[in-house]
């Protein structure tokens, strides 16, 4: 089956029915306009902005320009894990913490899929490599700032539990036990939801992607999987390694809770 | 009360040696085993901060020892277990009162505390500010401390109550040896219950003399 490319006159056409959103909206004064089109346009510029890289880097396979995309990725990804926290930990921890726990779990989990379950030559093949690392540090990122943020928030929020446990001669890690498991609770939630309603509630937007674009529907299904799978298993980690290393650094080596060591955003 | 005849706990004492922490500096003194030493002072002189330090859970100067062997000296939480300190307003995070004691401790509990057995499958959101004080209270206690801190113990009880607890908790602390820094407001009070008493002045502690 071919793929029918789409004219870019044709994207016009999509285009014109967001201004129609957008005049309405204007009119109803719905106060949505204004934002809706400056996403659309950044979908519009980022996309196609992304849709050159990816052109020139599977047209060069070379490992080091993947390494360096997947080196920016992370970073945008850690940077956004700190923005989406309440309240988070001063200096560079914050970012280092969130960064770490999605480095060790998105991409150990990506080089698994790539190297072991696909297996396309070489490896780190673009065309499988970006996608999937792509799609592995999204949901990381989601899970792994929930976690975070759940984490310090309840900290803040239970200091004298946390600090009465302390007084009884508990451990940091027995007096946090609670909200550490509401943390990885948090951070885990949207992936096992996502598992659960698969193919049920949603078609999820990869595999439609992949039908849309001319793969018979039981090798996309066979992706998905793969895919929902990976994914989980990479927030999961994810968010633990984050809330194991966060969860410590709201402790110093005298085990006190050092709240001070949060700031809000 | 001899400490080496056999059978008998070793005495702990709990010292305090130039202890510096917030506006507080230079704090020394002594709760010997089984003594209760008052501190008492203004609202916001350091008091709670100056107990808080002595449980590590403060960031302080200074040197602060149990029967010799210096806080840093051993992990934490060890410290702690040995160090209790009973906050003014002392916490619950399960729902029902057994869940914060070891399994057995309803059959152990004292009457002088007031409560049925049947107290331990109570639901902490039905006990009054003072029930909970005294649970509290006897949650450290079985923890077999040697060494306590306590902030205000009664600060939530009527007048009866109060001389009810303190009587019970000195017989507590002289049977099992406990070293007590007991952070206080009426002079009664510290008059009924304390070896030695200290007032915060400014930065300093100072031995008040003729409270007993």
């Amino acid at each position: 089956m071919e793929v029918i490319d789409l004219a870019w006159w044709k994207l016009g056409l999509a285009a014109l029915l967001i201004l129609a959103l957008a005049g309405t909206g204007y009119l109803a004064r719905l106060g949505i306009t204004r934002s809706l089109l400056i996403a659309g346009t950044r979908t519009v510029i980022q996309l196609a902005l992304i849709g050159l890289v990816l052109e020139a880097l599977f047209a060069s396979s070379e490992l080091y320009w993947i390494a360096l995309l997947a080196v920016i990725m992370l970073m945008v990804a850690g940077r956004e894990v700190v923005a989406r926290q309440g309240r988070r930990l001063h200096g560079w921890w914050a970012f280092g913490i969130g960064t770490g726990a999605m480095f060790v779990s998105s991409f150990t989990v990506t080089v698994l899929a790539l190297t072991v379950v696909i297996g396309p030559t070489p490896w780190y093949a673009p065309q499988y490599a970006i996608p999937l690392l792509g799609m592995m540090l999204g949901n990381t990122m989601t899970g792994v700032s929930l976690a975070l943020d759940r984490l310090n928030e309840s900290a803040w929020r239970q200091r004298a539990v946390i600090e009465n446990r302390l007084m009884l001669g508990q451990t940091w890690q027995q007096a946090l036990e609670d909200i550490r498991r509401d943390a990885m609770r948090s951070g885990m939630m949207p992936s096992i939801n996502a598992m659960a309603a698969a193919g049920i509630v949603s078609l999820p937007g990869m595999m439609t992607g992949q039908i849309l674009a001319g793969s018979p529907p039981a090798v996309a299904v066979k992706y998905q999987i793969l895919v929902m799978l990976i994914i989980t298993v990479g927030t999961g980690f994810g968010a633990l390694i984050a809330v194991a290393w966060g969860g410590r650094r709201l402790f110093d080596d005298r085990e006190r809770l050092r709240l001070d060591r949060l700031v809000s955003s | 009360m001899d400490s080496a005849s056999p059978g008998e706990p070793i005495l702990t004492e709990l010292l305090l040696e130039n202890v510096s922490v917030g506006a507080l500096t230079e704090v020394s003194l002594v709760v010997p085993a089984g003594q209760i030493v008052c501190l008492s002072g203004p609202s916001g002189s350091g008091k709670s901060r100056l107990l808080r330090a002595v449980a590590d859970l403060e960031p302080h100067d200074g040197g602060i020892y149990l029967g010799g062997t210096r806080q840093q000296d051993m992990p934490a939480h060890q410290w702690r277990s040995r160090v209790v300190m009973v906050p003014a307003d002392s916490q619950w995070w399960f729902d029902e009162v057994g869940g914060h004691f070891p399994e057995d401790d309803g059959s152990r509990l004292p009457s002088a505390l007031g409560f049925p057995a049947e107290v331990m499958g109570w639901s902490v959101s039905r006990l009054s500010s003072g029930e909970r004080q005294r649970l509290a209270l006897w949650r450290a206690l079985s923890l077999e401390p040697e060494a306590l801190l306590l902030d205000e113990p009664t600060a939530n009880l009527d007048g009866s109550s109060t001389e009810a607890l303190e009587t019970w908790l000195l017989e507590e602390i002289r049977r099992r040896h406990i070293a007590t820094l007991w952070v206080a407001h009426d002079p009664g009070q510290i008059h009924r219950v304390a070896e030695a008493h200290y007032r915060i002045h400014g930065t300093r502690l100072e031995p008040v003399h003729g409270g007993d």
